[in-house]
C-alpha cells in the first residue's frame, strides 16, 4: 500500500466520501456517459433560457407539416395544403397591416400637392405618416418573406411551419426547469420535516408521521390532479409546486430514518457537549453525513417529475398556452400522426427518452459509488 | 386476528380526519367561492347569494365541516355541479367499466411479470439478463403517452385489429372487444418497471443459505424456485401490487380517457376540467378510505403467506 511509504510525512490527508465517491464513479463507463448526456441536456436548457439557442421557436419558417430534411420535400402538394392552416393571432394582424398599408391621407396629400406644386421656394409639404407606412410597409414585407417557407427541415415542421428541433429544444428546458426545481422543493421540504422528525422524536415525530400517513393515503395522481383543480391556473411556476408540495413524502421516509440513527452517534453528542444548537447538529453535523441519500434521492424524483409534467401539460393542466413542453408537443402530435406527421412525436419522445434514461443511469451509477456495500 | 384488525381500523380515524381537513380545506380556501364558478357569466348578486345559500357556503366554516363530514359518512355528495347528476351514482355506474379494465389488467401484468423476472433473475449476468434490463430501462423513460398514442394509431387505426375507442352495453362485449387493446397497452406500460422491481426481489432470495439447502437435499430446479424461492419473494411483491391496486383505479384515466371508456379515471379528468368539485372531493376521500384498506389486506395477506410475520 501507498500509505506506508507516506509514513515519514506527519500531515495524511485522508481523502473523504466525496473523493471516493467520484474516484468510484470515474470508474463507471456507463455512469459517465450518462452523466455527460445528463449535463448536456443542462447545457441546453441554460442556453435556451438564457436566449442563446431556440429563442425564435414560435417562427412559422417551414411549410405546414414540413417534413425532415433526409425525406426530401412533400411532393403533389395542392396549393390550399400548402398555405398553412389560419393562425389564430399572428395571421389576423399580418390581414390588418396590409389592409393597413394603404395611406389614409394619400388623396388629400394628392390634392394639395395638385394645387400647391413643390419645387417654386414653398416648403416641401411632408407627409406626416410616411415614417409609420413604411415601417408598416416593411413589415408586411417581411410577412410576405416569410410566405417563402422552406419545403423542409431539419427534423421537420409542426402544423404551423415551425421548427421541431426548436420546440424539443424549449421544451427541454421547460420540463427539465420542472423537474429540477420541483425535485429540490420537495427534497427541502422532505429533509426539513424528516430532519425535525427524526432528530427530536416524540410529538414532532407523531404529527409529520401522521402529515406524511395523510399525504400518501391519497394517491398522488389523484392528489396532483385535485390541487390542478383547485388552483385552476396553468403555468410553469404552479406545476413546480404542485408537484414540490406533493412530493416530498418518499424523502421524508428515508431521511427521518437517517436522522433517527444519526442523532444517537457520538460525533452528535460530541457536538452537544461543546455547546452545538440543536439546528446547528441536525444541519451542519448530521446533514452532511445524510446528504448522499438526499442527493440520490433529488435526482430519482427529477425523473419523476419530469415524467409527471409530461402528462400534465398534455392533459392541459399544466404549463401555460405560450409555453412548450414534451407534453404539449404530444398533444398536438397525437392528431399529426394520423394525418401521417410522425416528426414531432419522435422529436419529443426521443428528447425525453434519452434524458429520462441517461438521468436514470447516472442515478443508479451515483448510488452505487456512494454506496459500495449495495452492490 | 380479531383485535388486531378492530386496532388497525381504530388507529386509522387520525389519518381519516386528516384526509378530510386536508381536501376541506384545500376545496374552501384555496378552491375560492364555488358560487362564482357555479354562476359563471350570468351572475347577478341575488343569484350568486341563492347559490351561496344552497351549497352552505354562507354558513361559517365549522358549521361546513360538519355538512361535509355528513356527507362523507352518508355517502351522499350531492348532485355533480356540471352534469345534475347524483355523485354517488356516477361512482356505481363508472365503477364496472373501470374494473373491466383493471382487473384482466392487474392480473395479466403481475403474472408475466413475475415469470419474465423469474426468468432473469434465474439467468442473472447473462446475456439475456442485460439485454432485458437495459429493454426495461429504455422502455421505462419512454412516456405512457407515447405508448398509448402510438399503439391506438398503429393497432387499431391503421391495422384494424381493434376498434379505436369505445364502449358497449355487454360485459362480454365490453371485455373481449373494447378492452383488448387498452389491457394490452396497460401491460407494456407496467411490464418494464414491474419486471425490474421484482427481478431484485428475487435475487435477493435466490442466493439465499435455504436455496443451497433445498439443492442439496436433491429437490428439483422447478421446485426450489417456483416454490421456495417464490414464497419468499411473494412478500414484497404482494406488497407492491396492493400498495398499486387504488392507485390504478384513478392512475388509469389515461387509457380511460384515449380508449373513450366511462370509468372512473375519466370521470376524474372531467370532473377536474369541468370543476366539478363534489366529484372530486367524493374520489378523493372514497380512494383514501380505499387505500387504507388495501393497506389492512395486505398486513392479513403477509400473515397467510408466511406464518412467521407477527402481527402487533
Amino acid at each position: 500500500m501507498k500509505r506506508a511509504a507516506i509514513g515519514t510525512s506527519i500531515h495524511i490527508e485522508s481523502p473523504g466520501l466525496w473523493t471516493l465517491a467520484w474516484k468510484r464513479f470515474r470508474q463507471d463507463r456507463v455512469g459517465l456517459v450518462s452523466l455527460n448526456i445528463v449535463a448536456f441536456f443542462v447545457i441546453l436548457m441554460a442556453a435556451s433560457w438564457t436566449g442563446l439557442i431556440a429563442s425564435d421557436w414560435s417562427k412559422e419558417v417551414g411549410v405546414s407539416n414540413a417534413p425532415p430534411t433526409l425525406l426530401g420535400p412533400r411532393v403533389a402538394s395542392t396549393s390550399a395544403e400548402r398555405a398553412p392552416p389560419a393562425r389564430s393571432r399572428a395571421s389576423r394582424i399580418d390581414d390588418r397591416s396590409e389592409e393597413r398599408v394603404v395611406d389614409p391621407l394619400a388623396d388629400i396629400l394628392a390634392d394639395i400637392r395638385g394645387e400647391r406644386p413643390t419645387g417654386s421656394g414653398g416648403t416641401p409639404i411632408v407627409d406626416p405618416l410616411a415614417d409609420v407606412l413604411a415601417e408598416i410597409r416593411a413589415e408586411s414585407e417581411r410577412a410576405s418573406a416569410a410566405e417563402t417557407r422552406v419545403s423542409t427541415l431539419i427534423f421537420g415542421g409542426d402544423k404551423w411551419g415551425r421548427d421541431v428541433l426548436a420546440k424539443a429544444i424549449k421544451g427541454t428546458e421547460t420540463s427539465l426547469f420542472v423537474g429540477l426545481s420541483a425535485a429540490a422543493l420537495a427534497a427541502l421540504l422532505g429533509t426539513l420535516f424528516g430532519a425535525l422528525a427524526g432528530y427530536f422524536g416524540r410529538w414532532i415525530d407523531d404529527f409529520f408521521n401522521w402529515f406524511y400517513s395523510v399525504f400518501t393515503s391519497i394517491p398522488y395522481l389523484l392528489l396532483i390532479l385535485s390541487i390542478a383543480a383547485v388552483l385552476n391556473q396553468k403555468g410553469t411556476i404552479t406545476v413546480v409546486l404542485i408537484l414540490g408540495l406533493t412530493g416530498w413524502t418518499g424523502i421524508f421516509r428515508l431521511v427521518r430514518a437517517e436522522y433517527m440513527k444519526h442523532r444517537v452517534r457520538e460525533y452528535v453528542q460530541a457536538a452537544d457537549a461543546i455547546g452545538a444548537s440543536h439546528l446547528r447538529r441536525m444541519f451542519v453535523h448530521i446533514f452532511p453525513n445524510v446528504s448522499h441519500v438526499v442527493l440520490v434521492q433529488l435526482s430519482l424524483h427529477v425523473v419523476l417529475f419530469i415524467k409527471s409534467e409530461v402528462v400534465l401539460s398534455f392533459l392541459g393542466f399544466g404549463v401555460g398556452v405560450d409555453t412548450v413542453s414534451w407534453g404539449s408537443m404530444l398533444n398536438e402530435a397525437q392528431t399529426e400522426l394520423i394525418l401521417g406527421y410522425w416528426w414531432q412525436l419522435a422529436a419529443a419522445t426521443t428528447a425525453m427518452a434519452l434524458l429520462v434514461t441517461a438521468f436514470g443511469l447516472s442515478t443508479d451509477a451515483f448510488r452505487d459509488a456512494l454506496d459500495p456495500k449495495l452492490k | 386476528m380479531f383485535e388486531y384488525i378492530v386496532r388497525r381500523l381504530w388507529q386509522t380515524i387520525p389519518t381519516l380526519l386528516g384526509v378530510v381537513l386536508l381536501v376541506f380545506f384545500l376545496f374552501t380556501w384555496v378552491g375560492g367561492d364555488p358560487a362564482y364558478l357555479l354562476a359563471g357569466k350570468i351572475s347577478n348578486p341575488e343569484q350568486i347569494e341563492n347559490i351561496r345559500r344552497q351549497l352552505g357556503v354562507d354558513q361559517p366554516i365549522h358549521a361546513q365541516l360538519w355538512i361535509f363530514i355528513k356527507q362523507i359518512a352518508t355517502g351522499d355528495f350531492g348532485v355533480s355541479w356540471a352534469t345534475n347528476e347524483q355523485v354517488s351514482d356516477i361512482f356505481l355506474t363508472r365503477l364496472g367499466p373501470s374494473l373491466t379494465v383493471l382487473v384482466p389488467l392487474l392480473v395479466v401484468d403481475t403474472v408475466l411479470a413475475i415469470a419474465a423476472a423469474m426468468l432473469v433473475a434465474y439467468v442473472r449476468g447473462s446475456v439475456t439478463d442485460r439485454v432485458v434490463m437495459i429493454t426495461c430501462t429504455v422502455g421505462q423513460s419512454i412516456s405512457i403517452l407515447v405508448y398509448i398514442i402510438v399503439f391506438q394509431y398503429l393497432l387499431a387505426y391503421r391495422l384494424g385489429w381493434f376498434p379505436v375507442q369505445g364502449w358497449g352495453n355487454g360485459f362480454a362485449e365490453n371485455l373481449l372487444t373494447y378492452s383488448l387493446l387498452p389491457i394490452i397497452v396497460g401491460v407494456i406500460v407496467s411490464l418494464a418497471p414491474d419486471t425490474r422491481l421484482y427481478r431484485t426481489f428475487f435475487l435477493d432470495e435466490i442466493n439465499q443459505d435455504y436455496v443451497r439447502t433445498a439443492r442439496a437435499k436433491g429437490l428439483s430446479e422447478t421446485r426450489v424456485i417456483w416454490v421456495h424461492v417464490m414464497r419468499n419473494a411473494s412478500i414484497p411483491i404482494i406488497t407492491n401490487v396492493m400498495i398499486q391496486l387504488p392507485g390504478l383505479l384513478v392512475g388509469a384515466f389515461l387509457i380511460e380517457r384515449f380508449f373513450s371508456i366511462p370509468g372512473i379515471g375519466r370521470e376524474v379528468l372531467l370532473a377536474v376540467e369541468r370543476s366539478d368539485f363534489p366529484v372530486i372531493k367524493a374520489v378523493t376521500i372514497y380512494v383514501a378510505i380505499a387505500t387504507m384498506i388495501t393497506n389492512l389486506l395486505a398486513d392479513l395477506l403477509y400473515k397467510a403467506v408466511d406464518p412467521r410475520v407477527q402481527l402487533k
